[in-house]
């Protein structure tokens, strides 16, 4: 049986039915097309499809699209285009903070909340807010270095 | 990785969830922060009939300080206790363990209520409440009822809980005067389950141990108090010898596991020099 939802994604309003089981994640990708969300593990430890739900960073994997009806979800999508980046995602690419970019979506996601809700983030701070996201290329220091400038430069 | 196909239903009320719980029979399962459950559904280690949503019933998330205690609603996220003004100046303990719990994006949320009755024998809340002496708050069909921490954790991801009951309430009685604390944690990454934890409260009166408590997560199928420890240090000051003491009896009644991230021989250890880290810095702490 399907329930049908009504929410905003990046302040676009929609309404879908959906199946119970269908994970925020595949629906943001599958169901809207919006696929800058990525899916790693699909069980909360790599952070990859990290998005914003009602202005908190959330595993996308752990929430299912049925219980969001009436949220706010913002995903990368939101952020900034190619041509106009946002100053995180330009701080991203000043400091070489991605290489295969799989991590990306997450981990800016995690660090806009970070920022949001500690905008005098210590460097410690930083790095125990990204520590639950999972990067395979780039050994982090220049992700942390990223968020630092991203810090500094509010 | 995608779960089974399930009922969904949404709780607006703690006497509908419970309703729905009792109709259910046992086939269902209470979905409140999901950081546990949605996990165990994506890998299909459980296959409940329906799922029975408690996120919208209202007033069922707070932290209020009440006479002798702190009551926190079963719905508060873990961020909401780690930044509860409330929590850090009555049950600073607490507020010491949350900076551990999980990362943010789960703190976010994950719930009080979601990590007790889950029950994984490393994860930092069961433990605090078994140190604080917190008492649950459990509403069924037949009414409402309080268990103990000490009796509520029966084992790993095993609660007294009966499938018609929701955890509703957590109330921590406030520390008595005069009690210090201390709270160390090994993990292999931060915001990671503790390879071990320990928390202690010492109640100091005269310049001895009126009451000591000894909380150790990780280091056995539960979350456990290290009770011999505690009488060793009723009566007492501090001193090296009695410290010694005190972590070789906490080392001694725990049970660890070995498994992928640390063999039970290193946990062992790391309960008697965590022990050590908590007690003297409890001793220390004005």
């Amino acid at each position: 049986m399907t329930h049908t939802i009504k929410l905003t994604v990046n302040g676009t309003a929609y309404e879908r039915a959906v199946e119970p089981r269908l994970l925020l994640a595949d629906f943001l990708r599958g169901t809207l097309g919006l696929t800058g969300t990525h899916l790693g593990c699909e069980h909360g430890v790599c952070g990859a499809c990290t998005v914003l739900v009602d202005g908190d960073s959330t595993r996308s994997c752990l929430l299912f699209a049925v219980q969001l009806d009436g949220a706010a979800i913002e995903t990368v999508e939101s952020l900034g285009t190619l041509n106009n980046l946002n100053p995180l995602q330009e701080a991203f690419r000043e400091h070489h903070a991605l290489q295969c970019g799989f991590c990306t979506p997450g981990m800016l996601m995690t660090a806009t909340d970070l920022l949001r809700k500690y905008p005098l983030a210590t460097d410690e701070q930083i790095r125990e807010g990204l520590s639950g996201n999972l990067c395979r290329c780039t050994g982090y220091e220049h992700i942390v270095a990223a968020v630092r400038a991203a810090r500094d430069a509010r | 990785m995608k779960p089974p196909a399930f009922e969904y239903r949404v709780a607006e009320s703690v006497e509908a969830a419970v309703a729905m719980l009792a109709e259910a029979g046992g086939e269902a399962k209470v979905l409140a922060g999901g950081q546990s459950l949605v996990p165990m559904l994506n890998f299909r280690l459980l296959r409940p009939a329906i799922l029975v949503d408690i996120n919208r019933i209202p007033g069922l998330a707070y932290i209020k300080e009440e006479g002798r205690a702190i009551r926190v609603g079963a719905l508060t996220r873990h961020y909401q206790l780690e930044t509860s003004p409330v929590i850090a100046a009555h049950l600073p303990v607490l507020h010491a363990a949350m900076a551990h719990v999980a990362h943010l994006a789960i703190r976010n949320r994950g719930t009080i209520g979601g990590s007790l009755t889950h029950a994984d024998p490393a994860a930092e809340l069961p433990m605090m409440a078994l140190l604080l002496d917190a008492v649950i708050g459990i509403e069924s069909p037949k009414g409402r009822r309080t268990v103990a921490a000490r009796e509520f954790f029966l084992g790993a991801l095993s609660v007294a809980l009966e499938a018609d009951e929701l955890v509703t309430e957590v109330a921590f009685p406030k520390l008595p005067p005069n009690t210090r604390w201390g709270f160390e944690e090994v993990s292999r990454r931060h915001g990671d389950f503790a390879l071990t934890a320990v928390g202690v409260t010492l109640t100091v009166a005269d310049g001895t141990i009126a009451e000591a408590r000894i909380a150790i997560a990780g280091a056995d199928e539960k979350a456990r108090r290290a009770s011999e420890a505690e009488l060793l240090l009723k009566g007492q000051a501090l001193e090296p010898k009695l410290l010694d003491a005190a972590c070789d009896a906490t080392r001694a009644c725990v049970n660890p596991n070995t498994d992928l991230h640390a063999s039970s021989d290193y946990r062992r250890h790391l309960v008697g020099v965590l022990t050590g880290k908590a007690l003297g810095a409890a001793w220390k702490r004005a």
